[in-house]
């Protein structure tokens, strides 16, 4: 693979992977990520109280941080706390699971819109240039106003169906650019077929901003999720989801401002990481973006 | 050029026919119908439902149903608001200004903010300032709006009661202040929302900007500056930032899909009385008809944009326009 001068030259996996690993971003990143899977996975033995269970109705409720719950309680005197841990599964469930769906639907259509050309092309092409044209989350909300509220699983999945537009897009640039390599017309000239072709030896070289696309999606649904759960049509309650935690203070934000402060800086952070990562690895994959100038390095000094 | 405007004009227009399809299509696979959710209660009887069915005509054949649709949205007419009792327009028409006037001045500084920015990051990438700029932007483009509204009206508003909590205007005594005082309360009213919309779109115009200009440096024109005896600032500044104009224009148009979702989440926390808090408020209310026209819209002022922003950089740019 590493052979293949594509497009984007400086692409081989060893210069790649230098790149990546001397960058303090990617650092966060992992760490960041780590602690997230490890409090997904491990939130019931985490967590000090079941994140349903109403606690004291008349005694418990609204209560501001303490050592008891570290994070306070809501209006429905559950824990903050481990309603925030286990809301860490299901946004990073959400999140992942409309990534993977998005990321296989744009790379797949991408590639064969600008595998095959033509028609095929056009047609898929128009289809994305108008579903660009809609914010996805305008689209969720008219489709979940109309549905009224759906489960985790069917979220995720409507999420990942209005996410792969622009991997779709950016994947096609690629193929059309590899289409006509000399590595790819010499395997059409061998008799390999097309769909062997696709897989085998353009997908490999166009994988980059699949990859990139997919780390940058990730925190976007993130934000996605929460935004339409604090509009109340997300994640339907009793399950908590870090967007409809902060729903469920919104109506006393200052009284009860720990609802707030506490799920959003777990969202912010989870973002950045991600933002961060994405950053990393188009920089990694694209080192063409940081030689801005060869002269600049001499000149500024002077300046 | 009139070829490549006549394509780009000819694509909007598919692109809105797609987009109107698509809503009518959604609209009608969705369960339940609108009369039944308008008219709910025991009290009213099935034969009342008919007549109302009947009345908007909701009884005849799909086809049907779609051209009488077509045409009544292509003239505006944008259906009945169940929830509000009034035409769609008239409640868009009023709400809209608003919009309007959030939106824009938090258009016009994110943008001023977001490329003097950029021009600071790009004047030596990969240098201290360019870092910490970066980093700083990065935390802003992923904070999510809706949160960073609420902690900004939690701190200006009610911890330290500078502004007020929401609203377009003073609720009581607005109509009786002198003009001078209405001008300094409407602004008072905006100045939180603005903050707000401004600094969580200008970190996206920020980081594209310097994307842009950090494109155009490695450029001949840029080594024959230098080498005339520009300073290295002085060719950013001049030269490199015209170049990177551009791009600008055309992310001033797709960045308008931003700022709708934005305002939505705004105007809610900030309760301003546009279409976006309009749109929420429809939600809870399952007023179909106010919800769909309302992404309707917004999805064809996006598509318009978007245009208008490909136009501009074709007149701008000699390469187009003089092909």
């Amino acid at each position: 693979m590493a052979a293949h001068a594509g497009p984007l030259a400086a692409t081989d996996a060893r210069s790649v992977r230098r790149r990546l690993a001397g960058d303090t971003r990617v650092r966060i990143a992992i760490v960041v990520l780590t602690l997230l899977a490890l409090s997904a996975a491990f939130a019931s033995q985490i967590s000090p109280y079941d994140p349903k269970e109403h606690l004291g109705i008349t005694t418990l409720n609204g209560k501001p941080p303490s050592l008891a719950h570290p994070f306070g309680t809501d209006p429905f005197s559950r824990d903050v706390f481990s309603r925030l841990i286990h809301g860490t599964r299901v946004s990073l469930v959400i999140a992942f699971g409309a990534v993977a769906l998005a990321t296989t639907l744009g790379t797949v259509l991408g590639a064969i819109a600008g595998y095959v050309g033509g028609v095929v092309d056009s047609v898929i092409m128009r289809v994305v240039d108008a579903a660009l044209a809609i914010p996805p989350l305008l689209l969720l909300i008219v489709v979940i106003a109309l549905w009224g509220s759906i489960g985790i699983v069917p979220l995720a999945l409507l999420i990942g169906n209005v996410q792969w537009f622009g991997t779709s897009r950016l994947v096609r640039a690629e193929t059309v650019a590899l289409r006509d390599t000399d590595f790819v017309v010499a395997a059409r000239a061998l008799g390999v077929p097309g769909p062997v072709i696709l897989w085998r030896h353009v997908l490999p070289n166009a994988v980059g901003p699949a990859i990139v696309g997919a780390a940058l999606a990730v925190g976007n649904i993130i934000l996605l999720e929460a935004g339409l759960s604090y509009l109340g049509i997300g994640v339907p309650q009793p399950t908590p989801s870090w967007g409809n935690i902060i729903q469920d203070g919104s109506e006393r934000v200052s009284d009860l401002w720990w609802l707030t402060l506490f799920p959003g800086l777990a969202i912010l952070v989870t973002v950045f990481a991600c933002n961060a990562l994405g950053d990393a690895l188009r920089e990694a994959l694209d080192p063409r973006q940081l030689q801005a100038s060869p002269l600049e390095d001499t000149l500024h000094h002077s300046a | 050029m009139r070829r490549y405007l006549a394509a780009r004009l000819f694509q909007a227009v598919g692109v809105v026919v797609f987009v109107t399809t698509f809503s009518f299509v959604l609209i009608h696979l969705a369960p339940g119908d609108p009369v039944a959710g308008a008219l709910r209660g025991p009290n009213v009887s099935e034969t009342v439902r008919e007549q109302w069915r009947a009345t908007y005509g909701l009884d005849r054949p799909l086809p049907e149903q779609y051209a009488r649709w077509l045409l009544s949205t292509a003239r505006g007419e944008l259906g009945y608001s169940f929830s509000l009792h009034r035409p769609v327009r008239d409640v868009f028409l009023d709400a809209l200004p608003n919009t309007l006037l959030l939106s824009g001045t938090a258009l016009l500084l994110s943008f001023g903010l977001g490329m003097a920015v950029g021009v600071l990051q790009a004047e030596r990438p990969r240098g201290a300032r360019d870092r910490w700029m970066g980093r700083t932007l990065l935390v802003f483009f992923s904070v999510p709006d809706f949160w960073f509204a609420l902690v900004i009206l939690i701190l200006f508003a009610y911890r330290l009661p500078w502004f007020p909590a929401g609203g377009l205007k003073d609720s009581f005594g607005y109509d009786y202040l002198p003009p001078l005082a209405k001008v300094r309360d409407r602004l008072w009213h905006l100045a939180l929302p603005v903050f707000t919309l401004t600094v969580l779109t200008a970190a996206n115009a920020a980081r594209q900007q310097r994307a842009a200009l950090i494109a155009v440096l490695p450029s001949d024109w840029m080594r024959t500056a230098l080498a005339k005896g520009l300073s290295w600032r002085a060719a950013v500044r001049k030269h490199a930032f015209r170049n990177a104009l551009l791009p600008t224009i055309t992310l001033l148009g797709i960045s308008v899909p931003q700022f709708a979702a934005g305002s939505i989440f705004v105007e809610k926390v900030f309760t301003w009385p546009g279409v976006g808090l309009l749109t929420v408020n429809a939600i809870g209310a399952r007023d179909y008809p106010l919800v769909t026209s309302g992404v309707l819209v917004a999805s064809i002022i996006v598509v318009c944009a978007a245009l208008v922003a490909d136009i501009a950089v074709a007149i701008a740019d000699p390469r187009i326009r003089l092909s």
